[in-house]
């Protein structure tokens, strides 16, 4: 019993980082339809941005050394304006593009900036020292939680709390969901898509941001392709979660978090190394049986 | 005169076929190795370009998982064709039909084409069934799959190690001849009346399904005969090497070749050809100037990675600047055709989808 609740831990700290994730791949394709696979790697450009850039095999930290009330709105900040760059750069004369051609433009942002960071970091993954005193454990009772479990499940919650706050309580807030409802009739009732737009990339770009620092923090290495495996669960995440909710993204989240976590737990030793062919497996049948998602929402539904 | 209007009619794939018939010619003039090896590598892309287009061309959902078949394409042409030897050491889990046996290289492709598009029928039985966007995350979910099933699964894959002594056997002229195969099977499929049926879900679904068309099951098959042509790709590509590991079928193949379907039009057959011979010399340009030439005395080159970024660059350009690619989504054709009307009608104003903010609402 003990050892199925530390699972249920585990699995609800790596679901959240999930959630995270599809938080920002959400934001964005509720407003653009675009599927962005460039986040994976604004993760990555966050977790590189702590080190001094070099192709050194031993990283050494440059941001990383701050203290943390000031590290983490600067790798915010770096990951926003990389985000708000891929935009402007490519994503803004794509405005009028469709959902596929969007998704390639976002594949060919993805390969330009791992091949940057590969570029100007050198190939070989680098190991980095952020926090280790985080990765701690507690004791609650019998159960052994690592302290960043806690920290990642606190930090997910203020956030989603945050976001839902945002977008119920400001103005850009109710402008973004009603763009991520009818982007023309939006328009048309004067809010400004570009503006409204820019704040969907900055808002993913912050959550990447967290994200990068809660997963250097735990992995403590840094790869150019550390986010692909990332961003490819929470796409995962939204399409399970019924494309273009963001609870449903957020859902979703949590259930691929837990389905990856109870498949290394419960699988016999020998197969543990097909755990993502697993989990992707199940998903499949998952969208077999819904195929429009856990929480199906609205405006996935085609109009004639 | 039957024959010259035939030839009039299907002028395309006759074009095509000759085009690269005049670049194979190329490994006639110069004998260095790295010629063959590139004009070898630009034909098995022309053979995995084609299966990409095949299902993205003609069903409007863009696949990223096309590369995953042709892993599986390539391990059964290697299972095929390895040396018994080594298969008895390294292979032990292959079934012993395989493991005792080397077949021939026709018996291997064949084999190449058949798991992957085994394969594909189930996984597209269920991945059709999604809407557009979800089908394509779906595909990558089976990329991922194939690679974490094809690292891992030692008794029969060799894991991270390579499998060696695979005969190799495929040149430039024997991969240009099944670049002229795939060129005309693509060409035949989208003639047909599941290629015509399938480009108008694709055009209009709505409207399509109103005619009665069962959009499913022409996607089903596209998806099929586009896994066995890069299946086949795999097989040449394993051939072709000699040796075999999971690594290059991956998110970096699977760019390249999704990007020379993109820059050459990824809605004409013409496209996907002219992609490929394209992006290949853009490369091959990239990686001489990486190598560096001298500039009267001073020599100038470009930093190790500008090949990469500059395909990336190529391809967002493309998509910003010419969103229906080189070809515009149209067919070569030197002669006019006779008064049968053209076999494929294709939009040239860009990509055809209902889920756009902008067209579908």
């Amino acid at each position: 019993m003990i050892q199925f609740i530390q699972n249920l831990i585990d699995a609800v700290a790596l679901g959240s980082i999930y959630a995270l994730v599809a938080l920002g791949v959400g934001l964005l394709f509720g407003i653009l339809r675009l599927i962005n696979f460039a986040h994976g790697d604004y993760i990555t450009i966050g977790a590189y941005a702590l080190i001094v850039p070099s192709a050194d095999v031993t990283a050494r930290l440059l941001i990383g050394d701050w203290p943390w009330p000031v590290l983490i709105p600067t790798i915010c900040l770096i990951v926003v304006i990389a985000a708000l760059l891929t935009d402007a750069a490519v994503f803004r004369p794509l405005r009028r593009a469709t959902s596929p051609t969007l998704m390639i433009a976002s594949f060919a942002v993805s390969y330009i900036i791992q091949n940057g960071v590969l570029m100007a970091y050198g190939s070989r993954p680098k190991s980095v020292d952020l926090w280790s005193g985080a990765n701690s454990q507690v004791f609650i009772g019998d159960l052994r939680v690592p302290m960043l479990q806690l920290i990642t499940l606190a930090v997910t919650l203020v956030l989603m709390i945050a976001v839902t706050l945002f977008l119920r309580r400001t103005s850009y807030g109710i402008q973004m969901r009603a763009a991520a409802e009818d982007f023309r009739m939006a328009q048309y009732l004067g809010v400004r898509g570009n503006v409204v737009i820019g704040i969907a990339f900055a808002l993913s770009g912050i959550l990447a941001g967290v994200v990068s620092l809660l997963y250097t923090t735990q992995s403590g290495s840094l790869s150019h392709v550390m986010g692909v495996p990332l961003a490819l669960f929470a796409f995962v995440a939204v399409v399970v979660g019924g494309m273009g909710s963001l609870v449903g993204a957020v859902v979703g989240g949590f259930v691929i978090g837990i389905i990856v976590t109870m498949l290394q737990a419960y699988l016999p030793p020998d197969l543990r190394a097909f755990r993502d062919a697993f989990a992707f497996a199940f998903v499949i049948l998952v969208l077999l049986v819904r195929p429009a998602g856990l929480v199906p929402s609205r405006s996935t539904f085609e109009r004639v | 005169m039957p024959l010259s209007r035939a030839l009039a009619r299907h002028q395309t794939p006759a074009i095509l076929i000759v085009l690269l018939a005049i670049i194979a010619c190329v490994s006639l003039v110069g004998q260095s190795d790295a010629l063959h090896v590139t004009l070898t590598e630009m034909f098995i892309r022309v053979v995995v370009v084609i299966g990409l287009y095949v299902f993205i061309g003609n069903s409007g959902i863009i696949s990223f998982g096309q590369i995953g078949f042709m892993c599986i394409g390539a391990y059964a042409a290697a299972w095929a064709t390895a040396e018994p030897t080594f298969k008895q050491i390294m292979l032990q889990g292959l079934p012993v039909f395989l493991q005792e046996a080397q077949y021939p290289f026709l018996g291997a492709m064949a084999g190449a084409m058949v798991l992957p598009a085994a394969v594909a029928l189930l996984l597209g039985f269920a991945i059709m069934r999604l809407s557009g966007t979800a089908a394509s995350i779906a595909t990558f979910a089976f990329l991922i799959i194939v690679n974490s099933v094809y690292s891992n699964w030692d008794s029969v894959t060799a894991g991270v190690s390579s499998i060696i002594g695979i005969p190799t056997v495929v040149g430039p002229w024997t991969a240009y001849a099944f670049a002229a195969v795939a060129i005309v099977v693509a060409y035949l499929f989208q003639i047909s009346r599941v290629g015509l049926m399938l480009r108008a879900s694709r055009d209009d679904e709505v409207a399509a399904r109103a005619s009665a068309v069962h959009v499913l099951r022409m996607r089903l098959a596209a998806f099929v005969l586009s896994a066995a042509l890069c299946g086949l790709g795999g097989g040449l590509y394993a051939q072709f090497l000699g040796i075999l590991t999971v690594d290059p079928f991956y998110l970096s193949l699977s760019f390249i070749t999704l990007a020379m379907l993109v820059v050459g039009g990824m809605f004409s057959l013409t496209g996907a050809v002219v992609g490929v011979v394209v992006v290949t010399a853009v490369v091959e340009i990239l990686r001489a100037l990486e190598r560096g030439v001298g500039l009267g005395d001073t020599a100038f080159s470009l930093p190790s990675g500008s090949q990469e970024i500059g395909l990336g660059v190529v391809m967002a350009l493309i998509l910003i600047f010419r969103p229906s690619g080189l070809a515009r989504g149209k067919e070569i054709r030197l002669f006019r055709a006779a008064p049968a009307a053209p076999p494929a009608t294709v939009p040239d104003a860009g990509l055809q989808l209902s889920e756009s903010p902008t067209s579908a609402r």
